[in-house]
């Protein structure tokens, strides 16, 4: 219908923000909410701009926080749209075809909510600009967290400009040239594997802090994210199927289903072995392990939040595991809620804050994050669901409407 | 002058067109428009008209975009240290005197604390903070003095926080602070290489290079790293005006600091403050390359050890027992 018009790269961005701002009205609410909580998020980031990080909960000892915490986390959600890519472009399935471009959406989103978790965390964001190579002075190879930055503003390219391309073809009214793509795919395959490990390496690699010094923690992160992206992705399509014309088929949340469970079952039993190595034979270097899950001198408010985790992450695994409604969503749905809340839970908060403590000379002290800490993250969990929503709307438009191939 | 009201842009491109001189204004101008934008940026406050144009905010855009201490040449270090003394004079009326002394040739140091001696007593861990210009408001501190039951070496066991006459019976005491680490972590771990080893062993930081990032606080074994969570505060009567760059000038907020065996003091060949505050003589404080100082007559003569050895940090920090 559109095919009179003139299209360019121009229109393509017009049109992108044009469909953006229509909807119905429940959709403009949904987008105001957004909007609110942002605004909620610069207002609590002016306080941290003004007196520094000093308005949060974090001290020398515990120097790290709720920042960080998504941070972690949201790595593992970005990485795991490989789970989504690597059968639809590797093995050319076509139930994984019609839904990649949403993964690779919601790996954008994360990215662009981990990016931000950095910069607000930094205590000189002003300074950033010393990280850039060329005009800054950057500690390649040796620092992991050059090799972060790396390895995360990569994967932001990779997954915005592969789909872009191809979305851009579709726009144009011709068949995206695979031949161009392909070896970006691949090349994002291999480095959706290197981000979580790269992140999971800032902390395995710190003899300083032996909770974290531990050579399970990539592969374990890998597992984690492999099971709460899918999850996380599982909700998205499900409200994608609901809410608008494009209709999922059952095939796609079925094999989700066996990626998620496989991947949860893993983590568990990596966990069963780090709980087990912590706690066979105690040394002082379980001590925050010891602090986790049973406190320690009396400070133990990470105690309840890891038992809940470990509660939820299990019975959320059996559910999705033992499949009891045989595929009924209003089973699976809230089970994949669950997991990911409960991988949210362990992979933050549970992993950053106790690596922690207690400090390397043995001071313990409970972290918690003041409101400016939960409003920033706020603001930056409404722009990364912002972002996720106008590039799926986008993508979902361009495929239904315009998409040569039906 | 009605001709020149007719043409006012002709006349104006004309003057800066012509001669070197009016060229330089407009570019001087045109930096100080700049400057007024970025320390609207630095300070976060916006500045009035009056304001724009005066050498302050120069000053900060200058400090603001200069180079990593490291790649700086001798003139650019003096010039980088006139405007920080410049700029605590405007701001703040203060007579600096900073230096940037470079290390001293065959100098390498290094320090002994003996725990036999040290009687928790705490005059080094105030001299410090006199000394280092550290934060009053929150009571940062460099040194810590651990109260320990005999029979035990590490300072988890013991108590950092201790309010009550010293010395104890059957109690031993036991001083940490950055133990300027041969192998450091903090230092590989730094991704703008804020932090780094220099030829005479201090581990420095370039507080206007560091992006506050905290992840040499997470690496470093000894907790030998402080932040500046909010805008220090020290009463101005108390600030020691005679500084070093990568020393005790007072820090800007969000960036890290630490122990820097008084680097002010000890490239003038003067001992670091705790050592000269020491009341019971504890502390020893010398060249590892001198074979005639206290610390190598130490380090042959007492029976010496290091913390967490099995990291392999090699600190340059060993306690002894007479």
């Amino acid at each position: 219908m559109r095919a009179l018009h003139e299209k360019s790269l121009k229109t393509f961005f017009i049109d992108g923000i044009r469909w953006n701002l229509q909807g119905t009205p429940a959709f403009q609410i949904f987008r105001l909410v957004l909007l609110g909580c942002m605004g909620l998020g610069i207002y609590a980031y002016s306080f941290q701009a003004r007196y520094g990080l000093s308005v949060t909960g974090m001290n020398d000892i515990v120097s790290w926080g709720f920042y960080i915490s998504n941070f972690t986390f949201l790595v593992g959600v970005a990485a795991a749209a490989v789970m989504l890519i690597l059968p639809a472009y590797v093995f050319h399935d076509p139930d994984f075809h019609r839904v990649v471009i949403i993964g690779e959406g919601v790996a954008v989103g994360a990215l662009i909510m981990c990016l931000t978790f950095i910069l607000v965390d930094l205590g000189g964001p002003l300074q950033a600009w010393h990280l850039i190579p060329g005009i800054g002075l950057f500690n390649f190879p040796s620092s992991i967290l050059a090799w972060d930055v790396v390895v995360l503003n990569g994967y932001l390219l990779l997954n915005a400009l592969v789909p872009a391309y191809i979305l851009y073809c579709h726009y144009m009214g011709r068949k995206a040239d695979e031949r161009k793509y392909r070896p970006f795919v691949f090349l994002s395959i291999f480095w959706a594997f290197s981000i979580h490990m790269v992140t999971a390496f800032l902390y395995q690699g710190l003899p300083a802090r032996p909770f974290w010094n531990n050579p399970l923690m990539g592969p374990r992160f890998l597992a984690s994210a492999f099971a709460a992206g899918p999850a996380l992705i599982t909700l998205i399509l499900a409200i994608i199927h609901s809410s608008t014309t494009y209709k999922i088929d059952r095939s796609v949340f079925s094999k989700l289903r066996i990626i998620i469970v496989i991947s949860a079952i893993i983590n568990l039993i990596m966990l069963f072995s780090e709980i087990f190595k912590e706690f066979y034979f105690t040394t002082h270097h379980s001590i925050s392990a010891v602090y986790l899950f049973f406190g320690l001198d009396g400070y133990d408010a990470l105690v309840p939040w890891i038992w809940t985790s470990v509660c939820a992450n299990v019975l959320a695994t059996l559910v999705l595991a033992l499949n009891p409604g045989k595929n009924n969503p209003k089973v699976l749905l809230p089970a994949c809620g669950l997991l990911f809340i409960a991988i949210w839970m362990e992979k933050g908060i549970g992993l950053i804050v106790p690596g922690l403590i207690p400090s390397p000379l043995g001071e313990v002290v409970d972290y918690l994050p003041t409101w400016v800490e939960l409003c920033v993250t706020l603001g930056i969990l409404a722009l990364g669901i912002t972002v996720v929503t106008w590039l799926v709307r986008v993508a979902l438009i361009i495929e239904q409407n315009e998409n040569p191939l039906g | 002058m009605s001709s020149d009201k007719k043409h006012p842009k002709e006349s104006d491109i004309i003057k800066l067109l012509e001669g070197d001189s009016s060229r330089r204004s407009f570019i001087k101008n045109l930096s100080i428009a700049a400057a007024a934008g970025s320390a609207a940026l630095t300070t976060g406050c916006i500045p009035s008209l009056a304001e724009a144009s005066t050498e302050e905010m120069k000053l900060r855009w200058q400090e603001f975009f200069k180079k990593h201490y490291r790649l700086m040449t001798q003139e650019e270090k003096d010039a980088a240290v006139g405007r920080l003394e410049r700029l605590a004079k405007l701001e703040n009326n203060l007579d600096l005197q900073m230096g940037s002394e470079p290390p001293i040739d065959g100098v390498l140091y290094g320090y002994g604390f003996n725990i036999t001696r040290c009687t928790g007593f705490m005059e080094c861990v105030t001299a410090c903070i006199k000394e280092n210009n550290l934060d009053r408001k929150v009571h940062t501190q460099y040194i810590r003095i651990f109260e320990m039951e005999p029979g035990k070496l590490d300072p988890s066991t013991g108590d950092g926080q201790y309010y009550h006459e010293v010395p104890v019976d059957n109690k031993f005491y036991m001083g940490t602070q950055c133990f300027h680490c041969e192998n450091a972590p903090c230092t590989k771990a730094c991704p703008t290489k804020a932090t780094w080893k220099e030829p005479d062993g201090i581990v420095v930081v370039d507080y206007d290079w560091c992006i506050g990032c905290r992840y040499c606080q997470a690496a470093c074994p000894y907790y030998g790293r402080r932040f500046n969570w909010g805008k220090p505060e020290i009463p101005k009567d108390e600030i020691n005006t005679k500084q070093h760059y990568l020393g005790n000038r007072i820090r800007p907020m969000g960036k890290m600091e630490k122990c820097t065996f008084c680097i002010q003091r000890t490239r003038k060949g003067r001992l670091p403050a705790c050592v000269e505050a020491c009341p019971t003589g504890a502390r020893v404080f010398g060249n590892l390359l001198d074979p005639d100082s206290e610390i190598r007559y130490v380090l042959k003569h007492k029976k010496v050890f290091r913390m967490k050895e099995e990291l392999e940090t090699d600190p340059k920090f060993w306690y002894f027992i007479d």
